[in-house]
């Protein structure tokens, strides 16, 4: 028995469709309630689970924004504490250099002050006054001789006298009025000292209170993150986001600088290593000058890191001092000497290519080789590059700390935003998932229409509402939910 | 600090010897020429020694390569005129091609005409060399007009293992039967790459010099 026979209950096909249909609905309106409810309840049940998922994913996402958050504060945090540090440092080294002369520089002071005194008072002294017996003697000089030659003499011995003391006064006064300008005339140079020094002292006391606004003003920044204030969050987001791409800028350009030390060093390297030997795909000779070019770099860090310039490595930071200068001079000796071995390569490079060039232009049939005149300036470029790019390598260290660093901060703020679009979507398909079962309901309503509007007239009639009742009820719980 | 600098100095140590201990088989190349010594031919010889130049400026360190005449019995050593294997170091390689030049230079300066051109005896010596050095591409190169010439006595109808190598036959020139029955040319060229490609190798034919560039082309 096929299907279609058992479709075919009568012999016109319309007329049987006619009839599974009818069955159809019959069936479809008797069974109205408890599919309504399987269908609302599998909808909620899709909806609940996605939103409990969103709610889920949404927490992961409060919670890596408050890991962020933390990170940044702890990142800007130290940041913070080591320019602060620095400052300070920078304070110490002006009250050292500076201020630990200041009782010398008092005790001359004292001296010149002592001195200028001294001088001074000196410079105060006045002219002796011509004696009081003088204005006696004048006015016996004024007296008429009336004829008398005693009287005459004795008159003009007095105002000899009198003319003779009075000029010995005023040479007096003169020579006394001329050590008291070279005195004062002496005191000019003792004040330009003092001027100087004063000068100094107010100059180192300027930059100190420069130095101490500086750090207030750092200060009121790190007060702020301890805070953990939105301000502070957002300044440091936005400063590690610059940071990031500036330091990424900065590492493709050491990773240039790398590539064309690489292409000075991996040619003459096949002279140590030979030029025929593989590891997978690469040469030998270009693994082994990629590996010196990275030995280099580790070099750099461990130099930077034992000069307390980057802090990747706080094993070597936390060295004794003695330790760490040790390291010092070791990473920057092996430096020296691999900068050495470039500047060689460098050179053999070029002999090499000569040597190539050489052989070429003998198997072409050429006898003469045209020797160019300055290719010694090229031969000294590579050799000069050869030496200093491994120092400019170690400059990295700088770029990659920042970038490693900032990275944790972006990385962070990716997820985060990752996690909130998926939150998203799990919400959004939730939701579809709601409104998809009222949809099938509706639709369920409408394949069964005729039983429902012919239970509404009756309901009508009867002023009852039936299964309406039920779907409304069903709705309004839907709502609710 | 010491232990520091001595795993530092290990590390490196490890590195350097695993850079230079491995290896991942044969990548070099391995090219044996056959210069025909018989009758006019040797005219041509000029024209050889300038694709021994250039077939040196090609190879590269830990390269295989070896000139042989074609003469009356070519499956012999003696017939290797120069062989090398270059060092794996650049400059050295450079020397090597320098002096099997010169060794070419004085072989062509007092070759003697041979009387009989045996192809296949060199094509069989080509084969056992190369097998013995084992490189990663095997090239034949075989500078004649591919007109076997026998003497008495001497069997070389035998099948040519060439699995694997590529022949190239250089400067094949027309001989003066040729112009008079082309057929006989084509005869032969077509003959010599039956011969080498049911031995499983590959056959190429140059005539034009100045297109070298295609002697070593995979």
């Amino acid at each position: 028995m096929s299907l279609v026979d058992l479709f075919m209950v009568v012999p016109n096909p319309f007329l049987s469709a006619l009839i599974w249909i009818v069955l159809l609905v019959i069936v479809m309106y008797t069974a109205r309630i408890p599919a309504h409810k399987a269908i609302l309840s599998l909808s909620r049940v899709i909806y609940k689970a996605l939103r409990l998922a969103a709610t889920a994913v949404r927490s992961a996402e409060a919670r890596l924004a408050a890991r962020n958050k933390e990170v940044l504060l702890a990142a800007g945090r130290e940041a913070t504490e080591r320019i602060i540090e620095r400052e300070f440092d920078r304070i110490d080294d002006t009250v050292r250099s500076d201020l630990s002369g200041y009782p010398a520089l008092h005790r001359k002071l004292s001296e010149e002050i002592t001195s200028l005194e001294q001088d001074h008072t000196k410079s105060m002294d006045v002219p002796p006054s011509p004696p009081g017996w003088i204005e006696a003697v004048e006015a016996v000089a004024k007296i008429k001789a009336s004829g008398d030659n005693m009287v005459g003499n004795i008159l003009g011995d007095i105002h000899k006298s009198l003319v003779k003391a009075h000029e010995d006064a005023m040479e007096e006064y003169r020579e006394a009025t001329k050590e008291r300008h070279t005195l004062l005339k002496n005191m000019m140079p003792p004040w330009r000292r003092v001027k100087q020094a004063l000068g100094s002292v107010d100059k180192n006391v300027n930059s100190i209170l420069i130095r101490s606004k500086t750090i207030d003003r750092h200060m009121d920044e790190y007060e702020e993150i301890i805070k953990g204030s939105d301000r502070a969050v957002a300044k440091l987001s936005s400063s590690s986001l610059v940071q990031f791409f500036v330091s990424a800028f900065v590492l493709a350009v050491a990773v240039g600088g790398a590539a064309i030390n690489f292409s000075l060093i991996a040619r003459p390297m096949a002279e140590m290593v030979g030029g025929t030997s593989f590891i997978g795909n690469f040469r030998v000779a270009d693994v082994a000058a990629l590996v010196i070019i990275m030995v280099e770099v580790s070099m750099g860090l461990f130099l930077m890191e034992s000069l307390r310039i980057t802090r990747l490595f706080p094993v070597i930071g936390s060295l004794k001092d003695q330790l760490r200068v040790r390291m010092i001079w070791i990473t920057f000796t092996i430096l020296l000497i691999l900068a050495s071995i470039e500047a060689g390569l460098a050179y053999m490079r070029e002999l090499l290519l000569h040597d190539e060039l050489a052989t070429s232009a003998l198997l072409r049939g050429e006898t003469e080789v045209v020797e160019n005149q300055f290719l010694w300036i090229t031969t000294a470029a590579q050799m000069g590059m050869g030496f200093i790019l491994p120092f400019a390598l170690v400059f990295v260290a700088i770029p990659l700390e920042t970038f490693v660093h900032s990275m944790r901060t972006v990385l962070g703020l990716i997820l985060e935003g990752i996690l909130r679009g998926v939150a998203f979507l799990i919400r959004l398909v939730g939701n579809l998932f709601r409104y998809f079962g009222q949809f099938l309901l509706y639709t369920y309503d409408l394949l069964i229409f005729a039983p429902l509007w012919i239970e509404r007239q009756i309901g009508h009639r009867s002023g009852k509402d039936g299964h309406g009742t039920v779907r409304r009820r069903g709705d309004l719980g839907e709502a609710k939910s | 600090m010491r232990k520091l600098s001595i795993c530092m100095c290990l590390q490196s140590a490890l590195l350097f010897s695993a850079c230079s201990g491995s290896d991942s088989g044969p990548r070099n190349s391995g090219v044996y020429m056959l210069m025909d010594t018989s009758g006019t031919y040797t005219n041509e010889l000029d024209k050889a020694q300038q694709i021994i130049s250039y077939t040196l400026s090609r190879l590269a360190p830990a390269d295989t390569f070896a000139v042989a005449r074609i003469d009356t019995g070519s499956f012999s050593e003696k017939d290797i005129v120069a062989k090398v294997t270059f060092d794996d170091r650049p400059s050295t390689t450079n020397q090597q091609k320098r002096q099997f030049r010169d060794q070419i230079q004085q072989f062509v300066a007092g070759v003697e005409p041979a009387p009989y051109t045996d192809i296949t005896g060199g094509l069989l010596q080509a084969i056992e060399y190369l097998n013995e050095r084992d490189p990663g591409r095997k090239t034949i190169l075989i500078f004649s007009d591919l007109k076997e010439d026998l003497e008495a006595g001497y069997v070389r109808d035998i099948p040519l293992e060439l699995n694997g190598y590529d022949v190239v036959a250089l400067n094949v020139t027309k001989l003066r039967t040729d112009n008079v029955d082309p057929r006989e040319y084509l005869g032969r060229l077509e003959e010599w790459q039956n011969r080498v490609e049911s031995g499983g190798g590959s056959w190429r034919v140059i005539n034009d010099l100045d297109r070298l560039e295609a002697i070593l082309a995979n």
